[in-house]
């Protein structure tokens, strides 16, 4: 279980760092997405959430409390979701004025433009 | 007492809010707000003096579970020098900037800066960091942007992907820590890390916080962002993001490496040391070759964290009080020659040295109010930059580092050739086809503000035989973090 979660992490950094050098910024901002996603499922993995504990106990007994993962992973990617959450829709606003001020997406061909 | 350099100014934004359409208002609630917080952390300064340290657990949760905060003299002395800055930086947007960006908000993300850079201060848990990081950033992500011109909108683009990187590698890191330490608490960290052998993902988890703030404080070879950014907002921006963004970053480098990395010096101290050299270098080598003078501050932002890092390698008592002192010298110095920049810009109509010229003959006080923080820049006495630079290459040969101090030198001359370059340039040489003044009158506000910010860095570089005392007990402090340790969790070993 904890392999397979390890490569899906892996797999998804490296979409993340794909798609971060493509020329258009379209895909700039979904390497990002990518790239919190990835993170924030490291983070829910540091808490040790397996088959045999689950992501939380009703406190009925000590024994069953022992078995349950660590809680505070869930609330720090909580809080970490919400500013990805924020900065995903600042950064969606940014490329669309980017758009609407220079007619494109491709940041090679801006350049283009700029120098001519 | 610990919260209010951070509720001052959260209660100012709300405040701001609801003044949104009363310009006359904003302006004035945020020259009183930036007053407070200058208070709130000479009351701090005063109630230090005692223990040394000042330690307060967000809703009165004990040490290691609850969000704890922390004072100690370094982040106290940092957060006088932003406060002070902040009063100068306010004062000079008003009369600088134009009334569309003030309009929208520009006060309100002052404030927001301020609450995250102040909050990123003083804080003593690593997840609370990151959220102060965020608030910070976001803030100048907005400020960037103010204004949408599409030069901004471009350069921004790299700003916002850069930062993010950096944000979530600190994520990523704060993970991995977690997952091997079980705690977040920073002083409770470094406990752990004395207490056991540590394991090796800890070791990757510091790398990873060295690469994030690395990113967040423009060292090589992560700084190109900062260049191609900083110098497409107003000026104005520019000078208030030079004296907290990159200097925060830099504090936190100062902070982890007192706490977690020292425990590996011999790892650590020749990864510093070749970082900062070529910091050093190829900031100061960009900034001799531009023409533009945001584009020569910018980079030589870059090159002066290269002396920060270098006194952080020193880790010696002269080191880092050479290299706190070096931090607020170049929140003072920085953010004053941007702001003399600016006014050559109100008068003459350009930042490229080229069409620029006889600002001495024409405008007399400018250019001695550009002269002060150039010189301190440079490092001549007797300017605080002098001083930052001689305690760094006294600790860098009394502890026999000679590359690095020899780097040091050579770069501190070619910053002094660039800042006669500009004074050469912009002061003293005929102009071409002279236009005389762009501008006859410019608003006070952009005057008193630049007085404020050059009258500082002349005081600190004026009173340092009183305030060296202060920046070599936070040296101390950071030496021996056994004592940081005792003041968060007083009942560990």
């Amino acid at each position: 279980m904890s392999l397979l979660m390890a490569i899906l992490i892996g797999f998804l950094y490296a979409v993340s760092i794909y798609l971060l050098l493509r020329r258009s910024i379209v895909k700039l901002v979904i390497g990002i997405l990518f790239l919190s996603y990835a993170t924030n499922l490291m983070l829910f993995f540091t808490g040790g959430l397996t088959e045999t504990s689950p992501a939380f106990a009703e406190p009925i007994s000590t024994s069953e409390l022992a078995t349950a993962s660590d809680p505070l992973p869930q609330a720090l990617i909580l809080t970490a979701l919400v500013i990805g959450f924020g900065v995903a829709a600042f950064s969606m606003v940014l490329i669309y004025r980017f758009y609407k001020e220079s007619g494109t997406v491709d940041l090679d061909e801006l350049s283009e433009i700029e120098k001519s | 007492m610990l919260f209010l350099p951070i509720l001052i100014p959260l209660i100012s934004i709300v405040l701001l809010i609801a003044f949104r359409s009363r310009l006359k208002y904003q302006q004035g609630l945020s020259i009183v707000s930036v007053i407070a917080q200058l208070f709130a952390a000479v009351a701090i300064l005063l109630r230090l003096s005692g223990n040394g340290h000042l330690v307060a657990q967000a809703g009165g949760w004990p040490a290691p579970f609850g969000i704890t905060f922390v004072a100690d003299y370094t982040s106290v002395i940092l957060l006088l020098a932003v406060s002070l800055v902040a009063i100068g930086s306010v004062i000079y947007s008003i009369g600088f900037v134009d009334f569309d960006r003030q309009k929208n908000g520009l006060f309100l993300l002052y404030q927001g800066l301020l609450a995250g850079v102040n909050g990123a201060l003083l804080t003593g848990d690593i997840f609370n960091l990151y959220v102060w990081f965020e608030v910070m950033v976001i803030s100048s992500f907005v400020l960037i942007t103010l204004g949408s011109e599409k030069l901004q909108l471009r350069a921004s683009v790299k700003y916002l992907v850069m930062n993010l990187i950096g944000s979530m590698l600190f994520v990523a890191a704060i993970g991995l820590l977690y997952s091997q330490l079980g705690t977040l608490n920073m002083a409770d960290i470094a406990n752990k890390m004395r207490l056991q052998p540590v394991p090796p993902l800890v070791n990757s988890a510091i790398m990873l916080f060295f690469i994030a703030f690395g990113i967040k404080a423009a060292v090589f070879p992560f700084f190109f962002w900062l260049p191609a950014s900083y110098p497409t907002p107003p000026i104005a921006i520019t000078a208030f993001f030079g004296a907290t963004l990159t200097k925060v970053g830099v504090y936190v480098m100062l902070r982890f490496y007192s706490l977690f990395a020292q425990l590996d010096v011999t790892f650590w101290q020749p990864v510093i040391f070749t970082v900062a050299a070529l910091t050093m270098i190829f900031g100061v080598l960009m900034a001799a070759s531009s023409y533009d003078i945001r584009k020569i501050l910018s980079f030589h932002i870059v090159s002066q964290i290269g002396y920060i890092l270098m006194g952080i390698g020193l880790f010696s008592v002269v080191g880092l009080a050479g290299a706190i002192l070096f931090i607020v010298h170049n929140m003072f110095s920085k953010t004053a020659t941007f702001m003399a920049g600016g006014l050559m810009y109100l008068y003459k109509g350009s930042y490229d040295l080229k069409k620029l010229g006889w600002i001495y003959k024409t405008k007399p006080l400018l250019a001695f109010l550009f002269l002060i923080p150039a010189l301190s820049l440079a490092g001549i006495p007797p300017t605080p930059g002098f001083f930052g630079k001689f305690l760094l290459l006294y600790a860098g040969f009394d502890g026999a580092h000679w590359t690095i101090t020899i780097v040091a030198l050579i770069v501190s001359i070619l910053t002094l050739f660039s800042m006669v370059k500009i004074w050469n340039e912009a002061m003293w040489k005929p102009e071409k086809n002279s236009v005389g003044l762009v501008v006859k009158k410019v608003k006070p506000a952009a005057w008193t503000g630049t007085i404020i910010v050059v009258t500082l860095t002349l005081l600190l570089g004026l009173t340092i035989g009183y305030t060296y005392d202060y920046f070599a007990e936070a040296a101390r402090q950071l030496l021996d973090p056994s004592l940081y340790i005792k003041a968060v969790l007083p009942e560990q070993p």
